[in-house]
């Protein structure tokens, strides 16, 4: 009798999870087809010398002979330098901008106006590059409106676009630009979830304002930071840049903008130089960068006592 | 004395905000007065804060453009289509995913986030969408972008926490899981729901990265690639018909035409934009990567 109920209820069991795998169905066939396929054609093209007419799976095999030229294609170290340095620039200056803002959005008083500002900073985060970089390059164009105000100062016309000393820092100022107030979001409500009975005995013990934020406030968003940085460490070759560099850099600007993504993109699409599978490779290597470094980074989090990412 | 000095912090945040608002906010408005601005008043004035001329010529040039309409066509098919695809994929996705006594969720879940750190790259990438058949379909610019990782995660860790009573309640009144998906999960979650449904209407209206990759027809460029090419310049017929108008007696510049493609691009963000702050401010976005 009872083994007859089991008997029920596991058919029951397996024709509702049979119906949720069939829900499941049309995902996982998503992330096979546009995922899982594209990792397995890159591992297969980056060994292989790409010839149109044998495809992506039966090329030439060449071994890692992709991998070692790498190491002597001075363009290609060049934009993986560059990618480097605009992503260090982004965790050294976007993450402290990001935790500054919500740290001092927190402080603000009166809801309303918080919201607001809050609003107005977040804005930009959803318009797309291609508009921004239209936006950008009329305000600091020649005929701009920060040049006619430099004029009116009597001061020297900029062209932070087009000239390769201040290429990277117009690069990292106009993502903060666009990012600051979506970046604070998580930071902001990391905070929100602080205690706030530990304000109050700080504040009966007699401690100042920034004395609260840098004994209550810092250590409790210490683990959302922690986080963050492992996934911004984990994106260092990669970074979601291509939009920005793509749609605001120019020749003139190459050899400190051109990053890994540009690089292959126009190598492979635009001038055609290079070989599919050399392609292949610098994007499996990248992959790989941010495969490892993530596991590191996250190794040395959590040996300090914080939550990892897993 | 405590008191006072409170306030003068207050104001100063308050202060340091409002600059920041502002440099947020002027360059979009800068475009704003420069578009509805003509050759003339550009080159008398310098334009800082108020238009000298109300002029909507450079609008009307853009209307005019039958490419502009294709553009515009485009993107609403991909942003209408595109979401719906979008919703479809990640609302049933997340929903299987939060089921936790599933046989093969943890593969399954691991997997997907695999994903999010190592990808095939750009050149495998468009080989497969090219042995797929997509290059030069519109479908290009709809499938591979059908699953946003992340928003799926959050979309799970979502269903994760509804009242498991509910749905158990209605599993013994004999629903299965679809029923209950459509009839119990989804009813009572509209809010997040048409949260995530704006986020990716945003995505797809921006969508410029598939087009550039994998669209090389004219007819099924999208808004974001046509204000690309005007940007650049490679629009020729435009600034033809730009210059045309120059000699005439309506006085319009490249500048202001391109202004003028950069609002009517931005407008429908502007749009749906106070339906998103409402709920990413409450934090709605923090679902966060981990269970």
């Amino acid at each position: 009798m009872i083994d007859k109920q089991k008997l029920i209820k596991a058919k029951k069991r397996a024709k509702n999870d049979a119906l949720l795998y069939l829900l499941l169905l049309p995902v996982l066939a998503w992330y096979i087809l546009f995922c899982y396929l594209p990792i397995a054609g890159g591992i297969s093209l980056s060994l292989r010398n790409f010839r149109f007419d044998m495809g992506i799976w039966n090329s030439p095999f060449v071994g890692l002979t992709h991998f070692k030229s790498m190491m002597s294609d001075g363009d290609f170290i060049r934009a993986a330098k560059n990618t480097l340095i605009i992503s260090m620039g982004r965790i050294f200056f976007q993450m402290p901008c990001a935790i500054l803002v919500a740290i001092f959005l927190n402080e603000i008083r009166a809801e309303k106006l918080r919201k607001r500002f809050q609003t107005i900073i977040t804005f930009p985060h959803f318009i797309s590059w291609v508009v921004l970089a239209g936006i950008l390059s009329n305000v600091f164009g020649s005929g701009g409106i920060v040049n006619q105000l430099l004029a009116l100062l009597g001061m020297e016309a900029i062209s932070p676009i087009t000239q390769s000393d201040s290429f990277r820092v117009f690069i990292w100022l106009s993502n903060i630009w666009k990012e600051v107030g979506w970046d604070s979001i998580i930071y902001l409500a990391a905070i929100t979830s602080i205690d706030p009975g530990l304000y109050e005995a700080a504040e009966a013990d007699g401690a100042g304002r920034l004395q609260r934020i840098w004994h209550i406030t810092l250590p409790g968003i210490k683990g959302t930071v922690a986080i963050m940085l492992i996934l911004a460490i984990g994106q260092v070759m990669t970074n979601g840049s291509f939009d920005q560099i793509f749609n605001l850099y120019s020749s003139p600007v190459y050899k400190v903008g051109d990053t890994l993504d540009t690089y292959i993109f126009r190598e492979s699409f635009i001038n055609g130089g290079i070989n599919y599978g050399y392609s292949a490779a610098i994007g499996m290597f990248k992959s790989l960068i941010g495969v490892v470094l993530i596991t590191i980074s996250n190794k040395i989090v959590t040996a300090l006592g914080e939550n990892g990412l897993y | 004395m405590k008191k006072k000095s409170l306030d003068m912090y207050q104001i100063c945040i308050i202060l340091i905000f409002g600059i920041l608002a502002v440099l947020t906010l002027y360059p979009f408005y800068n475009v704003l007065i420069l578009s509805v601005s003509n050759t003339v008043s550009v080159a008398n004035h310098s334009i800082y804060l108020f238009p000298y001329t109300v002029d909507f010529t450079g609008y009307q040039t853009i209307l005019q453009d039958h490419k502009f309409l294709s553009a515009f066509q485009v993107s609403l098919f991909v942003t209408i289509i595109g979401t719906a695809v979008n919703m479809f994929l990640s609302v049933t996705g997340a929903y299987v995913l939060s089921k936790r006594e599933l046989i093969g969720r943890k593969v399954f879940l691991t997997m997907i986030l695999f994903t999010m750190l190592f990808n095939g790259g750009l050149v495998p990438t468009y080989m497969i969408v090219k042995q797929l058949n997509l290059i030069n379909r519109i479908w290009a610019m709809i499938l591979p972008t059908a699953i946003n990782t992340y928003y799926l995660i959050i979309m799970k860790n979502y269903f994760l926490q509804l009242p498991a009573g509910l749905m158990e309640a209605a599993k013994l009144d004999g629903a299965n899981e679809a029923q209950i998906l459509v009839k119990i999960a989804i009813p009572i979650s509209k809010p997040f729901i048409a949260t995530f449904a704006l986020f990716y209407s945003v995505e797809r209206w921006n969508e410029w990265y598939n087009a550039l990759l994998y669209i090389n027809v004219e007819k099924f460029a999208p808004l974001q690639i046509y204000l690309r090419d005007i940007l650049i310049g490679l629009n020729s017929q435009l600034s033809a018909q730009a210059q045309q108008m120059l000699h005439s007696s309506q006085k319009v510049s490249t500048t202001v035409v391109q202004m003028a493609t950069i609002v009517i691009t931005a407008v429908p963000i502007i749009c749906v934009y106070p339906f998103l702050q409402r709920y990413f401010v409450n934090g709605i976005m923090v679902g966060g990567l981990k269970e």
